[in-house]
């Protein structure tokens, strides 16, 4: 299969879209688009299978090649593997979903789907990368519509929290940057990921360059201390916006501390893996608590969301086999649920304007629709059976008891403790906004969700249930490159 | 027989110089020979021959040496050389609108050709003596370009800091100049790079030298005239100063410290290293402060030296490469900000930031023209300035200076704040009454059809890249 055309893809959507007038026909255009790229993405899962089932070994499928500056070393270098699959899924589902929620954005319509497709498109160009130049160039290219996604279509402070992102995502690819540079020059100039795999730097430049990198990439899926652009971010941006923050951009942050620092940095990373397990408990319990006492709901979901990408960093820092297929799981699972929590936070929004949730109350009397899509939602965030939330989780905590020593011991023990906190905020989020009386009189006059609410709900709400009945085809998916990885760091 | 050849050889090697000679002297006959109004083809034609002259230079094969040394052509010098006529020809597209109300326009263009034959040679100069002249060759017509707002008194101001401070550097120039000269005893480049002892004087001329053109490139500390003239000058003449002027002059300092000072680059690396970390920096932070999009752009442009520095600093076909793409793609990204200035001021005479708050509304093109300049000039992709931002670092890194890696990697998050702020007043703020559409004549509209077209598409065609690669192997 050609990878190119997961970038060919939301590439001409974006020239459709500039060339269209009528905003109706450009949300069609970005559907048709979004969906024709979901049905590569899951045209690539399965040919993906298939190549492996009959025996294809090498460690990364479908590559493509073109010597883009060959003087500096840097190529257009296209190829995935099980983790990357499991990233472009996630991304073109939420796209989909995204999508069809902003269905009735009217102001400025025409710029808004185009930022979003090319929001998408970095994302897709990111996970499809070999090649860290590239990478690199994706990672960025997502930077300006963020910004301008907050920052024109968004609510409360949102040039400030825009321009926070902004900044501290700049300053995260900034710190990315020197340490590819670094890898590139004590490589031999290559910005070859593969090739830098078996280049095995020494061990002195991979302490120096393995915190630049993972801190780096650590910005992007908020690990403490560079946490504070998130709540600010998610919560002033437009539905589909925190959509596509929560559930596409933090993982790109989490697959590129996977895959550029702990794979390429192994020795370094088993070095510092004691830091980034502090880290990563740190941002576990202070986003369970942060949650614990914030009244609006954006901000519950964007602290949480803090809280749970500290999984997939514990997942990460953990060091096992199972610890970082239970990361892979996890960034999967968040994705999916933190976008259809968002979603259903959005809908309530646009409908009772407010999200205090002081001010809510029985809106599951007149919006039985949203209310079930949230109840969802938030059961799966606190990790009920049955749910993707479960079982990546689950997976991240066995993998993390494999450590047998104290320090692991404790951390995984203090991580396992938030899902208690998990559980008390989101019950009660949930319990004083849907349940109980109807606070407002106005409240009665709400409608229910209309059918492209409906849509992408279920979309999501089936991926999250596919995930959590049936784990295996993922992890059976993911656990050979997690496999890999660890590999390389010698176990 | 012999003549012949020698003539036909100095046509071919001197071509760029005697074509913009040529076209000063059409330039010259038009304005003798009008009358009360110019011609309306004078305008077309002039730019039709620019046109020719950028052609010419892109081909590289322009190699040879002139008066036993004085003069050198290479192909990366014609190169250089073609990236000054293009960036010319832009501004001259765009200044069409401010100059068809001025009384000297002919006068205008031909100045502004005059400045570019000085920089032409400027970079050919093989020797100091020629090297000098040049020098003074580009930088008088500027000044009088300076002045060109007859009216206006802040013109006149520009202008009068520019010679002084121009002035005062080719003092300090010449004053390094004449200490190599006293060092090595040639005024030869060559010779002279073959002459080093290692003395002090040989150091200190260095660092004269350095110091002329830091001024002249605006290097912090020596960069206190640039906001008043950029601010003071008519658009198109900051435009000029801030991207071919600059250009130039940095093409010079590299063949400078490349050719001449090869034997010192131990040396002028560090110097390098300081004055690119406290430029980009102080470049950076002054620009947080502006509100005058002139003089916004002047501090940006001061940061943008810094980086050039940067890969300069990266000796080695890659620094050299570096620095002539960034230099092509900077053309494209700064001109494209200050045509939409330009059409902008022409049309209302409004040069604030907070008055393109709203802009958006009735000029959503030119917004993203705007915008688009304004991300190349931070580095975002996918625009050209990222890879020629990126291309710098690269070099810059093969010395593997850590500090001067993270210095420049954070200084882009601290521009991007700053041009975060013009598009936000464009795109984001709203205000009460908002610019009203501006018409894009003709000319202005093909100068920002090329820089948009640059600004998107010249990072993904490598070829270019490659190209001028080939051509500095042998620099």
């Amino acid at each position: 299969m050609n990878l190119t055309l997961l970038l060919l893809v939301p590439l001409s959507t974006a020239l459709g879209i500039i060339l269209l007038r009528d905003v109706k026909h450009i949300r069609l255009m970005a559907a048709i688009g979004s969906i024709c790229q979901l049905g590569l993405a899951i045209k690539l899962l399965l040919a993906y299978q298939t190549a492996r089932l009959l025996g294809d070994t090498s460690q990364m499928l479908f590559q493509f090649k073109y010597a883009w500056y060959p003087s500096l070393g840097i190529q257009w270098h296209f190829g995935v593997d099980g983790i990357s699959i499991a990233m472009i899924l996630l991304t073109a589902i939420v796209v989909v979903a995204g999508i069809l929620f902003s269905w009735k954005m009217s102001f400025q319509g025409k710029e808004f789907f185009l930022l979003l497709v090319l929001l998408s498109m970095g994302a897709y160009g990111f996970f499809i990368s070999l090649d860290l130049f590239s990478l690199f160039f994706f990672l960025e290219l997502a930077v300006i519509p963020k910004y301008l996604l907050i920052a024109i279509w968004g609510s409360g402070k949102k040039e400030y929290s825009a321009t926070k992102l902004a900044l501290m995502l700049m300053g995260g690819s900034a710190l990315v940057l020197v340490g590819f540079l670094g890898m590139y020059e004590y490589a031999g100039k290559t910005f070859d990921m593969l090739q830098l795999a078996q280049a095995h730097l020494p061990l002195e430049v991979q302490k120096l360059l393995f915190p630049f990198v993972f801190m780096g990439f650590g910005v992007f899926t908020a690990i403490f201390p560079f946490h504070t652009w998130a709540p600010d971010g998610h919560s002033s941006a437009p539905t589909a916006a925190s959509m596509f923050l929560a559930g596409i951009s933090m993982k790109l942050g989490g697959y590129g501390a996977l895959r550029m620092a702990v794979y390429l940095m192994p020795e370094a990373a088993q070095y510092y893996s004691p830091l980034i397990i502090i880290l990563a408990s740190i941002a576990i319990l202070y986003g369970a608590f942060a949650t614990m006492m914030q009244k609006d709901l954006k901000y519950i979901n964007a602290y949480s969301s803090v809280s749970h990408c500290g999984f997939v960093i514990l997942g990460i820092g953990m060091l096992t086999r199972t610890s970082v297929t239970g990361a892979v799981l996890q960034m999967f699972s968040h994705g999916l649920m933190t976008a259809l929590f968002f979603a259903a936070i959005g809908m309530l929004y646009e409908r009772s304007h407010t999200r205090q949730i002081g001010e809510l109350g029985g809106l599951m009397k007149t919006m039985p629709f949203i209310s079930c899509v949230m109840f969802i939602a938030g059961l799966c965030s606190l990790g009920l059976p049955g749910f993707s939330g479960f079982v990546a989780e689950m997976t991240v905590f066995m993998g993390s008891w494999e450590n047998a020593d104290t320090f692991h011991r404790v951390a995984t023990i203090i991580a396992c403790a938030s899902i208690v906190v998990t559980a008390v905020y989101i019950l009660r989020a949930l319990g004083a906004s849907l349940l109980g009386p109807i606070k407002n009189e106005h409240f009665n006059h709400l409608a229910d969700a209309t059918w492209n609410e409906k849509i992408a709900s279920a979309l999501l709400i089936v991926s999250i249930m596919a995930l959590g009945f049936a784990p295996f085809w993922l992890n059976n998916l993911i656990t050979p490159d997690a496999t890999l990885i660890i590999h390389a760091l010698g176990k | 027989m012999l003549l012949e050849n020698n003539l036909l050889n100095f046509l071919l090697v001197m071509l760029q110089e005697l074509g913009l000679t040529a076209i000063l002297i059409v330039l010259l006959f038009a304005k003798l020979m009008e009358g009360e109004k110019t011609s309306p083809m004078l305008y077309p034609l002039v730019m039709v021959l620019l046109l020719g002259h950028v052609l010419i230079s892109f081909d590289g094969n322009t190699t040879g040496m002139l008066f036993s040394g004085m003069y050198v052509n290479t192909p990366l010098i014609g190169m250089e050389k073609g990236i000054l006529g293009l960036g010319t020809l832009l501004i001259c597209l765009q200044a069409g609108t401010w100059l068809k109300n001025h009384k000297h326009s002919t006068e205008f263009i031909m100045l502004l050709i005059a400045t570019l034959m000085g920089m032409d040679y400027l970079l050919s100069a093989g020797n100091l003596l020629m090297f000098y002249l040049a020098l003074e060759l580009s930088t008088i017509p500027l000044a009088a370009l300076c002045n060109f707002d007859l009216e206006k008194r802040r013109s006149s101001e520009s202008a009068m800091k520019l010679i002084l401070s121009s002035a005062f550097s080719s003092g300090i120039l010449l004053f390094g100049i004449s200490m190599l000269y006293g060092a090595t005893g040639s005024l030869n480049f060559i010779e002279i790079s073959r002459s080093f002892m290692g003395t002090e004087m040989e150091m200190l001329a260095l660092i004269f030298i350095f110091s002329g053109f830091a001024f002249k490139i605006a290097v912090v500390p020596f960069h206190f005239w640039t906001a008043d003239v950029y601010e003071g000058a008519p658009i198109p003449v900051t435009a000029f100063l801030s991207v071919i002027s600059k250009g130039a002059m940095i093409f010079a300092l590299t063949t400078m410290l490349y050719k001449v000072f090869g034997a010192y680059a131990a040396m002028w690396y560090n110097i390098l290293f300081v004055a690119s970390a406290i430029t980009m920096t102080l470049g950076n932070l002054f620009a947080m402060r502006q509100m005058n999009i002139k003089r916004f752009l002047a501090f940006s442009s001061i940061t943008q030296a810094g980086y050039l520095l940067l890969g300069l600093s990266g000796a080695s076909a890659e620094g050299a490469t570096s620095v002539v793409y960034f230099m092509l793609v900077y053309i494209f990204s700064n001109l494209g900000a200050f045509g939409v200035l330009a059409l902008v001021s022409a049309a209302t005479g409004k040069e604030e930031i907070h008055d393109f708050k709203g802009f958006y509304k009735n000029n959503p093109v030119l917004s993203w023209v705007f915008a688009l300049s304004l991300f190349s000039l931070a580095g975002i992709p996918p625009t050209a300035g990222f890879f020629g931002k990126l291309f710098l670092i690269t070099a810059g890194a093969s010395r593997f200076n850590m500090p001067f890696l993270v210095i420049a990697a954070l200084n882009m998050v601290i521009s991007l704040f700053y041009y975060l702020k013009v598009v936000r007043a464009m795109l984001v703020e709203q205000q009460d009454e908002p610019l009203p559409t501006i018409a894009v004549p003709f000319y202005a509209r093909i100068a920002l059809v090329v820089c948009v077209a640059g600004v998107l598409l010249t990072g993904f065609f490598g070829q270019i890249y490659e190209y001028i690669h080939t051509l500095s192997l042998g620099f």
